[in-house]
């Protein structure tokens, strides 16, 4: 995984609450082998209207998203976090994200960051016009204007993300663990 | 020194600990993985290219369920029918090549056992009390009905538990919601739950892992259980847990992966000590009133936007949330209603009975019993009974269920998901109406341009044998004798 320190840049002022996980990549795009490929299919029923923020040359290849409430919630499908990443989204800012989402953009590298609804407005705001910056390390949010928000994440988050560490092998380094908890499992509980 | 008293969920957390981190995370062992070809392809290939064994095939089972047609499968001559769409054919093809290559079982689309995930799971006994139990597919929190810690997970999870048997996790904050008092005979688990993600809202069980408790969750039987866990994900909540009892030994006795003879005994005296005990606390404890709960359906494209069938299209203004204000328009455009328009009598094109949510065979004696001396409507234009197994299909052919659908006008499937959501070919066409047993009214869930009205078996009879949305209360006696 690719190490993500800073995220600075034009944000999509998307905003909407309750964006699904069938609005990201509807189900018709989900039946692929690979994780490639799914970006042409992202928010396509957003994008079926005239004006949308996503087809508007402003904010053309921004690094950011911005949306509202609960975002990501419904399936569990990672091709969420793949689609989005692939339209070259390193970062999505919200007041609220589901839980299978926000784990599954973290194993893609996609940063998600929690801001009270306030913020979120603020930054909406700002979007429209100007760059936001967004530092992992220091945990903050930064505009041009002085504006300066600070986010919570997991400390093992943020440190696999700084490091771009693979979850798998990590584990793997616990394999002797694994296995003495799976001989206490047998003789425990012998019919799991 | 006694024990701290602990919750069910923390009792089960506890048990699969291989460790504990500093950072407030632990390495949890994962007793059960279900595994569908639509969220596993890109994580048997990721195993392949690092050359990494699946640890323990024995823990896993593999069904395909989201995108197999449920038209026949198989000629007269028994040889397998080419699937049509090449995607799903490629998807489904790479299912039945990973599965025996990492040694996995594999239940095929042309078995007896085959069906969806979250139906197979319960039926084969593979899902057990105390347990926790994974699937690439958010609607796992189904198998909380039976005390299993049980929970959806994304494709890089499925691989991580394909490669160690573990996930990293951070504990859950836990929630109880207690239905006090009896549910109405006329309101099914449906109803219910439908009526608790009203109450809580889409993101309401967010970060929380819920617990169901209470005297009417308590009377449920095991199947309609199983449709309230089910939907828990619908309140933001990852896993719907609920004490097993009685009824959930009789339920897994003697099925076939469930444990026997003596370690039946231990199994059975050690799951009977997962209730939560005296004086444990939860984060949070909501209290439903059971007599509240009215046969209900949903109005517009988020779960939370129910409303019994006696009541009316909300006015988006009455909302006091600008945001949600402005949801709620979107979603009544996309749905062509007006406010204040009355739920029902909404006619309905189509009438979809099936899904991991209500494919059971209770489900289907519920809506054959509304069905039986009666006929689908002019204006319905599909109407399919899709069992949740090839188990559920064939007691219910064994019950003569299926006659009764057939003769009513109904199609009888093949087990999958089918209508639930858009992969397969039972769609719902652009601009029109389903009444829909399943469990999500997204935009474009069942089809682009599609639009869902959740509820439960028997209503969506109801809607099929009226042709419009109706209070399975108003319907008129059908006399013994007039058997259609
Ligand atoms: S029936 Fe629907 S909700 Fe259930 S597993 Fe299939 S697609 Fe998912």
């Amino acid at each position: 995984m690719k190490a993500v320190k800073i995220v600075e840049g034009r944000a999509y002022p998307l905003g909407e609450s309750n964006i699904d996980t069938d609005i990201i990549i509807p189900a018709h795009y989900l039946k692929t082998t690979d994780r490639k490929g799914l970006a042409k299919g992202a928010f396509e029923t957003i994008r079926a209207k005239e004006g949308n923020v996503f087809d508007n040359p402003e904010y053309k290849d921004a690094p950011i998203l911005i949306a509202g409430d609960n975002f990501g919630c419904g399936s569990s499908r990672e091709h969420a976090a793949w689609a989005i990443k692939e339209m070259g989204i390193e970062a999505v800012i919200a007041p609220r994200f589901s839980d299978i989402f926000s784990g599954n953009a973290f194993k893609n590298g996609l940063l998600t960051v929690v801001l009270p609804e306030a913020d979120v407005e603020r930054l909406l705001e700002v979007a429209k016009t100007d760059p936001i910056t967004l530092d992992l390390e220091n945990q903050v949010v930064t505009t041009p204007f002085q504006d300066r928000f600070h986010f919570e994440i997991d400390p093992f988050r943020k440190r696999c993300l700084l490091e771009g560490l693979d979850e798998i092998g990590l584990t793997l380094k616990d394999q002797d663990k694994i296995s003495q908890y799976e001989d206490v499992l047998a003789s425990d509980r012998p019919w799991v | 020194m006694t024990k701290n008293p602990r919750t069910l969920y923390e009792k089960i957390w506890d048990a699969h600990i291989v460790e504990r981190r500093e950072d407030g995370s632990a390495l949890v062992y994962i007793d059960r993985h279900l595994v569908h070809e639509v969220t596993s392809p890109q994580a048997f290939e990721a195993l392949r290219q690092a050359g990494r064994p699946l640890r323990r095939p024995d823990r896993t089972l593999a069904v395909p369920d989201h995108n197999v047609p449920t038209t026949a499968r198989v000629d007269n001559e028994g040889h397998l029918l080419p699937i049509a769409d090449p995607q799903s054919a490629k998807q489904l093809a790479a299912l039945a090549k990973n599965a025996p290559e990492f040694g996995v079982r594999y239940i095929s689309a042309t078995d007896p056992e085959q069906g969806i995930v979250h139906v197979v799971g319960p039926e084969q006994g593979f899902t057990l009390p105390g347990t926790t139990l994974v699937c690439g597919d958010s609607h796992t929190a189904a198998h909380g009905a039976l005390g299993a810690l049980a929970f959806g997970i994304g494709t890089s999870e499925v691989e991580h538990v394909m490669a160690t048997q573990t996930l990293i996790l951070t504990p859950a904050k836990t929630m109880e919601v207690r239905v006090e008092g009896k549910l109405s005979p006329d309101v099914s688990a449906k109803d219910l739950i439908l009526h608790i993600i009203h109450s809580l809202g889409t993101a309401g069980g967010t970060g929380y892992a819920i617990e169901y408790t209470g005297e009417a969750i308590r009377n449920l039987s095991i199947e309609e259980r199983l449709t309230v866990s089910n939907m828990s994900i619908e309140a933001g909540a990852r896993t719907g847990l609920i004490a097993p009892d009685d009824k959930t030994f009789a339920y897994l006795f003697g099925r076939p992966m469930a444990p026997k003879g003596q370690d039946w005994e231990k199994a059975v005296q050690w799951w009977k000590s997962l209730a939560t005990d005296e004086g444990a606390v939860y984060d949070k404890t909501v209290i439903i009133k059971a007599e509240d709960v009215q046969p209900s359906v949903t109005w517009g494209t988020s779960p939370e936007d129910v409303v019994p069938i006696t009541g009316v299209v909300p006015d988006p203004a009455s909302f006091a949330d600008p945001a949600k204000q402005a949801a709620a328009r979107r979603s009544l455009e996309y749905m062509g209603l007006e406010p204040g328009q009355k739920m029902e009598g909404l006619a309905v094109e189509n009438v979809f009975i099936g899904s991991c949510t209500n494919s059971r065979i209770e489900d289907l004696r519920a809506a054959a019993s509304v069905v039986w001396g009666r006929h689908v409507a002019d204006n319905v234009k599909q109407a399919l009974v899709v069992p949740g197994s090839g188990l559920v299909k064939r007691q219910a052919e064994a019950e003569g269920l299926d006659e009764v659908f057939k003769a009513a006008g109904f199609e009888w499937r093949e087990p999958g998901c089918s209508m639930c959501l858009a992969m397969n070919p039972d769609k719902v066409p652009a601009g029109e109406r389903c009444a829909s047993t399943s469990n999500r009214n997204f935009v474009g869930r069942q089809g682009p341009g599609a639009r869902t009205h959740l509820v439960s078996p028997a209503m969506a009879a109801a809607a099929a044998v009226t042709g419009h949305l109706t209070d399975l209360r108003h319907l008129e006696p059908v006399e013994m004798g007039e058997k259609a």
